[in-house]
């Protein structure tokens, strides 16, 4: 039950990008089509999923004075295996992805996940952590990069991780009114404020109506209550 | 001249903030007040600037030589982290006034992405041939600082007007509305594209 929890909270409740504001350079800079941030999110996935598990199997020997630089040590030496994996096998993705690749070493998700969660638990509990947070950042992702190529392109277009070749893709919108502005800059942070205050309203909307709920169950209990007398 | 043109560039043109959205998180979180904007505003200058000379020092003269350019990520992390530690302790032996002011942003800056992104463009090859020399690199990166600064600062200001709005729909107060702001901005400077 604590394990689902852990792994369910990273995904919702604790959402790195909509809830914590974490890491949103990235969120924002490679949501521009969906593959990309696909790209980005299985990145931050596989380095939170490295350094958590092998932060919290050493946890007990690192003296906690210089427990930052060695966990930004590790987490540099794993973003640089990661980006050299990448450059090798998803050469394409890597190009597009850019700086932004070498940029998760600050992404503060990573070394956020390091100090309050894997420097405290087990190698378990910290690998279900790692990837609930990873799927709920990579979700986070999905969601911007799919209403920006929406809105912008009108379609998706699907290519493949390894090649960058197009696989498959759709168009709904025309050409002649798909709306450009979400594929810049300035887009791309509107659409992000957005997405945010959709999410505050849908959060918001949940909470009144659990509310109301315990009002009425609270009347009913009252009138029975009284009714008993 | 070249410097004139290099710090509207990267002022007004590519500014980092609003093209390559770095940065972004302390934005949001100190641009609340107008002093502590300053405040980090000057941190960041100074640090950018002189975590570009470290490390392009690094790379040039130790790991081009070496042949491990694939350390560079790993060594300017820690470059950054320490210089800033030690700046924070200068400043606190030495200039304590100053200390007191920049003191909290200082520990900050080691994970804001524009010194670790400034340092990495810094050591850019093209065909194998350095983009920068070293005039030219003290001088992106100074006016990159610059250019954060100005967005740092003038965000701040709008700041101060959001929060007081007491007619903002409920749903975007706070960030929501910060982002959509920013993303206005970020349109308003598209105007000075094509400058130079």
């Amino acid at each position: 039950m604590k394990k689902r929890k852990i792994f369910i909270d990273g995904i919702f409740a604790n959402n790195a990008a909509f809830m914590l504001f974490l890491g949103i350079c990235p969120a924002l800079a490679t949501t521009s089509s969906f593959m990309s941030a696909l790209g980005m999110g299985i990145a931050v996935l596989a380095t939170l999923i490295l350094t958590n598990v092998v932060i919290s199997a050493i946890r007990r020997w690192v003296p906690n004075e210089i427990r930052i630089p060695v966990l930004i040590v590790i987490i540099a030496t794993t973003v640089t295996i990661i980006e050299m994996l990448m450059q090798a096998y998803m050469f394409d993705l890597s190009q597009t992805l850019g700086v932004y690749l070498s940029l998760i070493v600050v992404n503060c998700i990573i070394l956020g996940r390091a100090e309050a969660f894997a420097m405290k638990n087990n190698v378990l509990d910290s690998l279900i952590d790692a990837v609930g947070t990873g799927i709920g950042f990579m979700l986070g992702l999905l969601a911007l990069a799919f209403a920006r190529e929406f809105l912008g392109t009108g379609g998706i277009a699907f290519t493949s991780l390894l090649t960058g070749q197009p696989i498959w893709g759709f168009q709904i919108i025309p050409d002649n009114y798909t709306i450009g502005l979400f594929q810049e800059s300035s887009g791309a942070f509107i659409m992000f404020g957005l997405i945010v205050a959709l999410i505050n309203f849908v959060v918001a909307k949940i909470s009144e109506n659990k509310k109301k709920k315990e009002a009425a169950a609270k009347a009913a209990a009252k009138l029975a209550a009284e009714g008993g007398k | 001249m070249q410097f004139l043109l290099m710090g509207i560039g990267a002022v007004l043109i590519n500014n980092i903030i609003l093209t390559r959205f770095l940065g972004i998180c302390p934005l949001l979180g100190v641009s609340k007040s107008n002093s502590s904007a300053f405040g980090m505003s000057l941190a960041v200058i100074f640090v950018v600037t002189m975590s570009a000379i470290l490390s392009y020092s690094l790379y040039m003269y130790v790991l081009v030589p070496l042949k491990i350019e694939y350390l560079r990520l790993v060594s300017f992390i820690l470059i950054i982290a320490s210089f800033v530690q030690f700046v924070e302790m200068f400043l606190k032996r030495f200039v304590p006034a100053l200390y007191k002011s920049l003191g909290i942003y200082l520990p900050l800056i080691t994970t804001n992405c524009v010194v670790l992104a400034v340092s990495l463009d810094v050591v850019a090859t093209d065909g194998g041939v350095p983009v920068y020399n070293f005039l030219n690199m003290v001088g992106y990166a100074f006016f990159t600082g610059v250019g954060y600064a100005v967005i740092l600062i003038l965000f701040s200001f709008i700041q101060e007007r959001l929060i007081n709005n007491k007619n903002m729909p409920k749903t975007f107060q706070g960030s929501g509305i910060a982002l959509v702001t920013i993303g206005l901005l970020v349109m308003a400077f598209l105007g000075f594209a094509g400058m130079i």
